[in-house]
């Protein structure tokens, strides 16, 4: 222990990839003591043994008394009443740690107790160890305000701007996966296995599938293989056809392992995620073009990117409610962009469901319309959805109705977590021409 | 105690991202810090707000000169717990100094101890989080769940030997918590044992 006074002593590398850990790790979430403890922890001033809460005293049968002395009977003499064990040194030595957390059985703790009043080294060490577990204590609850890595990243950055960056569009992904594995350090082993279940709109009903927190990190991990595969890193397991859409993904994952899903899949989650982000940084800005494949469509990686921050907080929220943890939304400027890729992806979903035959037919007499969209909120804004044809610029449309909505409250409508004739919007105008956008922005969501 | 004789490669590849300017690097290495840091800062300054400045001003330090931090001397976790421990209890003196100097109650003495207190315990919490994770299973059972050693013994599936050696050792590895420099200063971030 030639280096005991360095921090550097006792360090282990840990190359789990779950983080560091300097929170969960330390003695658990359920370290505290028991109620039924009267006793505080042994400090020098508190004597170990059974009044301190040591274990119960097993007493050693007694010898029953002699009805005459036994030295006029001419019987052997009866054994002596039994001392604390003779132990030797070295043994002792050994105790001593047990000992100073008041763990040793009683005649032990006679033992070494007898042996610390002659024999200086061991006394030292006794009052040292002693102090020790004076150090020990529970866990303080530390929950990291999300808020401060991005204050924190910020400040590094604006003190030397980085080489790398992080792409812009790639900066909502970043913070919501950060944010969702706090969110995930936190939990203990049982909560992994809460059920949990995942919501969408189907394009005529709201739909579900039971799974459990893990099964969601599993979920996410498989649906951002999409964006894995297109920057051509490794797909997480399961084998999907390289055309495979985010469903068919994730029932591929869940297929390919055995036992359902553990806490095990959040260090493949954190580590992709991590690689995804990475890739995109050194692919650069321009990269944000790339197609990537969702199967029955593509999305430009910028958006991708975008779509799977969305996807993360909304199941972040889902496994938050599961387990009873409170949730914030993205920040502002990550939740504007993310409600902007929403209405951009209005006017297609419009006319995919009008080819289903879902939708009310284009505007034959006088085709251009348009809905307003007012976005509330910290995040917010406004957009013109073309109604009749995906590509129409919107100033040459004509607006025929009005729908005003909460920033959040439209998120849970196009994460399919609130049904269209639920959401509290303010509408104005045309009734069919509303509803298809409501209809339209709910059928945005899948599993 | 056996070093390694290679620094660990997360260690080093961290370091040259970050030296390349990489902001994905530096989101990484905040994932991975954070905890660690924020923790050690609040338990030296016992102030949130404190300990966030803290937080801001290491990873600062750390992503302004990367280099400052030599793979061959040590893990990277103990160079950051040390560079944390350092401004944290620099900031605490200096706090601490100021409301002295502005008719506080207290003395120069009482001051220096309270550094010294808040130095040994964040010490001491960075050593729990880094002992061997058995030695903490050990510690955790028979402080806090109150069981005797072998009980402790039984719950690990442990000889009683080993469980008296975990218990034992783990206190010996606490202990050094105190072995700081006399003004409370964490020691100096050295090579280890050689």
């Amino acid at each position: 222990m030639s280096d005991a006074g360095r921090f550097g002593a006792y360090d282990g590398h840990d190359d789990e990839g779950g983080g560091d850990g300097a929170r969960g790790g330390r003695f658990g979430k359920d370290g505290g003591r028991g109620p039924d403890r009267s006793g505080g922890p042994p400090g020098p001033e508190n004597g170990p043994g059974p009044e301190n809460g040591g274990p119960p005293h097993h007493e050693p049968p007694r010898i029953p008394m002699p009805r005459s002395s036994v030295e006029d009977t001419g019987l052997p003499l009866p054994e002596p009443p039994p001392a604390p064990p003779v132990m030797a040194h070295r043994v002792l030595k050994t105790l001593l740690g047990a000992w100073a957390l008041a763990a040793c059985p009683p005649e032990e703790t006679a033992a070494v107790e007898e042996h610390l009043g002659f024999c200086g080294a061991c006394a030292d060490e006794a009052r040292r160890l002693r102090e020790a577990v004076g150090l020990l204590h529970p866990p303080e609850s530390l929950d990291l305000d999300p808020v401060l890595r991005t204050r924190v990243l910020e400040n590094c950055l604006d003190r030397r701007p980085p080489r790398i960056p992080v792409p812009e569009w790639a900066t909502a992904y970043d913070a919501e996966t950060a944010r969702l594995d706090a969110l995930l350090q936190d939990i203990g082993d049982g909560e992994w296995h809460a059920p949990v279940r995942l919501r969408w709109f189907d394009g005529t009903a709201p739909t579900d599938r039971r799974t459990t927190v893990a099964g969601v990190i599993a979920h996410l991990l498989a649906v951002d293989g999409l964006v894995a595969q297109a920057l051509g890193l490794a797909v997480p397991p399961g084998e999907p056809p390289p055309d495979a859409g985010p469903a068919e993904r994730t029932e591929a994952y869940w297929r390919a392992s055995r036992l359902p899903p553990t806490r095990s899949v959040r260090g493949p989650w954190r580590e992709q995620s991590h690689d995804l982000v990475r890739t995109v940084s050194f692919a650069g800005g321009g990269a944000g073009l790339l197609p990537v494949s969702y199967g029955a469509f593509e999305l430009p990686l910028r958006d991708a990117m975008l779509d799977r921050a969305f996807e993360c907080w909304v199941h972040a929220e889902d496994i938050a409610s599961a387990v009873d943890y409170p949730y914030e939304p993205p920040a502002p400027r990550h939740l504007h962009r993310m409600i902007d890729l929403a209405a951009r992806m209005l006017p297609g979903a419009l006319a995919a469901r009008r080819r289903a035959g879902l939708g009310a037919p284009a505007g034959t007499a006088a085709p251009g319309r348009s809905v307003r969209l007012e976005i509330e909120g910290s995040g917010g804004g406004e957009w013109l959805v073309p109604l009749d044809a995906p590509d129409a610029p919107a100033a040459a449309t004509r607006e025929v109705a009005h729908i005003a909505l909460d920033g959040v409250e439209f998120c849970r409508l196009a994460a399919g977590h609130l049904a269209p004739e639920e959401a509290p919007a303010g509408l104005d105008g045309d009734r069919q021409a509303i509803r298809d956008v409501l209809l339209a922005t709910a059928s945005l969501s899948r599993m | 105690m056996e070093r390694h004789d290679a620094p660990p490669r997360w260690d080093r590849k961290m370091q040259q991202r970050l030296a390349r300017g990489e902001a994905a690097a530096l989101g990484e290495f905040y994932d991975r810090f954070a905890s660690l840091v924020h923790g050690l800062a609040h338990r030296v300054l016992d102030d949130e707000r404190a300990a966030d400045a803290v937080t801001r001003e290491v990873f600062a330090r750390v992503w302004e000169n990367p280099e400052a931090y030599d793979p061959r001397q040590g893990p990277l976790r103990s160079w950051v717990a040390t560079l944390t421990h350092r401004l944290a209890v620099q900031r605490l003196r200096r706090t601490e100094t100021a409301a002295l100097a502005e008719g506080g109650p207290g003395s120069t003495e009482e001051l220096e101890r309270k550094v010294r207190h808040a130095s040994v315990a964040a010490r001491a919490d960075y050593i729990v989080t880094s002992m061997p994770a058995p030695l903490r299973a050990a510690l955790e059972l028979a402080y806090f769940e109150r069981r005797d050693y072998r009980q402790t013994a039984a719950d690990l599936g442990v000889t009683e030997d080993e469980a008296r050696r975990r218990l034992r050792l783990g206190l010996q590895l606490l202990s050094t918590a105190h072995d700081v420099g006399p003004s409370g200063t964490p020691p100096e971030h050295g090579g280890g044992a050689r």
